[in-house]
């Protein structure tokens, strides 16, 4: 009942956050680029990047691969910094904010990530969903139980695990780790998911279970997920971008309008499946 | 023609039984070699071993009674040895192998220096140990002083199996608490290193399976011929193993009556490495046997 609560709160302060940033921002974009470039090294994966990560829904950056779809997803976040060598230049804006000059660890509590294979910690069920909180310095152990409850349901993983939150997270199955890695990132209360390719390691089923996942999460925050599958970026997103080898962003808009009708032949080519 | 091919193909097997003896001939040999020195030490020492001969102080010129200062000589100083030594040997091996600018001219520079080290003679670290730690810091021949010559030369051993153990924590740790808002040292001390604890500990024991045997680095820093009575604080000389024997055969006047005695002591010196040893390589394959990722 605790979770009943908590999720008619949220869906308040969700509500009354998105009108937020409406009102201060006068956009409907959370994260935008300008001219962004980025290097590993002297190669270059991306190439003069500007596009808007609409606030709302679930947006699918797709292309072939090597096109800099994961990169651009790590400089969301800043994650590309754990590489030598990796910089990026240019501009992203989050919320307002030069996203390359904040803090990387006060920037990554309010855009999470799931990683293409699931990636729980050696710990239990528990442990592994409580940590993000944890680090954030929530010590009550009342605040954690229902953190960790809520966060499980939102990630669809409460009915299977409730029973066993001390058991470790290795004894999940691979889909429903991965879907214990969501309910990680979540429990921080995160404003943004990036997801890089999270079903790649999975079977259909567990596939789509994440799937209707994102969808529903979606309702209250906004999803960034990178697919190199195209029936999948139809189901999951409401907006795609689609990059070209060489890190060039070909095209972006709603799923449907790229999908039926392409303004780039190159884009017509890669959807036809042509190549990539 | 036919007959030919018959006759390569009898000159090919023939080269094949010869090599495989050959390899096998040289791999038994050192097996052999540990085989041997097991049967020396038992065969020797076995009947020197007893309840009393564990628990009681040598007489007569210690061609009588047992090793027990020895024994907890040798205790202290390994655990003086791992105890200065493995914060320093994680603590580099953190550095090394998750701060430190991978390739980068200090990790290079290090990586050289800790690899010199671990080539150094133990007698060199005795001298040093005596030099310095001994004389400069003036704590006298002592416990003290003798861990800490121990722990130096341990030190490499430390830091090498920290490193290995950090090495084989999956990248994937790193980025899951990275990305949850960690800092960096916070993912490590609750991620990583808890992972990478059992490798640690793994090298830990094996540190203390060399430190316990090592006769040179004590000689000069911590060793008494002969005490009536325990060590009672870090700044007393004490009795050990591995010089006991050494004093033993060499020093006493009546060595040839000590025969027995230095077979025994040294059957339970060996005794105590094979069993830290094989301890430590048993509990790594059931914890590698256990793990999932």
């Amino acid at each position: 009942m605790v979770g009943k609560t908590l999720e008619a709160q949220r869906s308040e302060t969700i509500g009354s956050t998105r009108e937020w940033i409406r009102r201060n921002f006068g956009s409907d974009a959370i994260i935008e680029t300008e001219n962004l470039d980025f290097y590993y090294g002297k190669e270059r994966v991306l190439r003069d990047v500007n596009l808007s990560i609409p606030l709302d829904g679930v947006t699918a950056i797709m292309g072939p691969s090597g096109c800099g779809k994961s990169t651009l997803l790590r400089t969301f976040n800043r994650m590309y910094e754990l590489y030598a060598g990796a910089h990026a230049e240019g501009k992203i804006t989050f919320l307002g904010q030069d996203l390359l000059k904040a803090d990387a660890v006060a920037l990554r509590r309010h855009v999470g990530m799931v990683f293409q294979q699931p990636n729980p910690f050696p710990k239990s069920i528990f442990d592994n969903v409580a940590y993000g909180p944890r680090v954030h310095g929530i010590r009550r152990c009342n605040v954690l139980t229902d953190t960790v409850e809520d966060s499980l349901h939102r990630a669809a993983l409460w009915d299977e695990v409730k029973d066993r939150l001390k058991d470790s997270a290795f004894s999940l199955s691979g889909g429903q780790q991965q879907r214990l890695c969501i309910a990680r990132a979540l429990a921080v209360q995160p404003q943004v998911l990036l997801m890089d390719e999270p079903c790649s390691a999975l079977d259909p089923k567990a596939t789509a279970k994440i799937e209707a996942t994102t969808r529903e999460l979606a309702e209250e925050l906004t999803v960034v997920i990178v697919t190199h599958n195209l029936q999948q970026a139809g189901r999951v997103s409401d907006h795609v971008a689609v990059f070209l080898a060489g890190g060039e962003l070909a095209e972006f808009g709603p799923t449907k309008t790229v999908f039926e009708d392409p303004a780039d032949p190159r884009v017509q080519d890669y959807l036809a499946g042509r190549f990539g | 023609m036919i007959a030919k091919t018959e006759q390569n193909r009898r000159a090919r097997k023939v080269v094949q039984a010869v090599a495989f003896s050959v390899l096998a001939v040289t791999s038994a040999l050192s097996f052999f070699a540990l085989a041997l020195i097991l049967y020396i030490m038992i065969s020797r020492g076995s009947e020197a071993i007893s309840w009393e001969f564990l628990t009681q102080f040598p007489r007569k010129l210690m061609s009588e009674g047992g090793i027990y200062p020895a024994l907890v000589g040798s205790f202290y100083l390994t655990v003086g040895a791992i105890v200065s030594a493995l914060p320093f040997g994680v603590a580099s091996a953190i550095w090394l192998s998750e701060y430190a600018q991978s390739g980068g001219l200090w990790v290079r520079v290090i990586r050289v220096g800790v690899n010199t080290l671990s080539g150094v003679p133990s007698i060199v670290f005795g001298l040093v140990g005596l030099a310095f730690f001994v004389k400069v810091l003036g704590m006298g021949t002592s416990i003290l002083a003798g861990a800490l010559t121990l722990g130096l030369l341990i030190l490499p051993v430390l830091i090498r199996a920290a490193e290995e153990a950090l090495h084989a924590v999956p990248m994937g740790f790193r980025e899951g608490a990275l990305a949850l808002g960690a800092t960096k040292w916070y993912s490590v001390r609750s991620v990583v290193l808890p992972t990478a604890a059992p490798g640690i500990i793994t090298g830990a024991i094996l540190g203390i399976g060399r430190a316990i045997g090592e006769t040179a680095p004590i000689l000069f820093t911590a060793a008494a011929i002969y005490k009536t009575r325990l060590p009672q604080s870090v700044f007393d000389r004490t009795m050990a193993l591995p010089t006991h024997i050494y004093y033993m055969a060499t020093e006493n006047p009546m060595y040839w009556k000590t025969r027995d005695l230095q077979f025994g002591a040294a059957l339970v010196l060996l005794g105590m490495v094979m069993i830290l040893n094989i301890g430590a390589v048993t509990w790594r394959a059931r914890v590698r046997r256990r793990k999932k990722w």
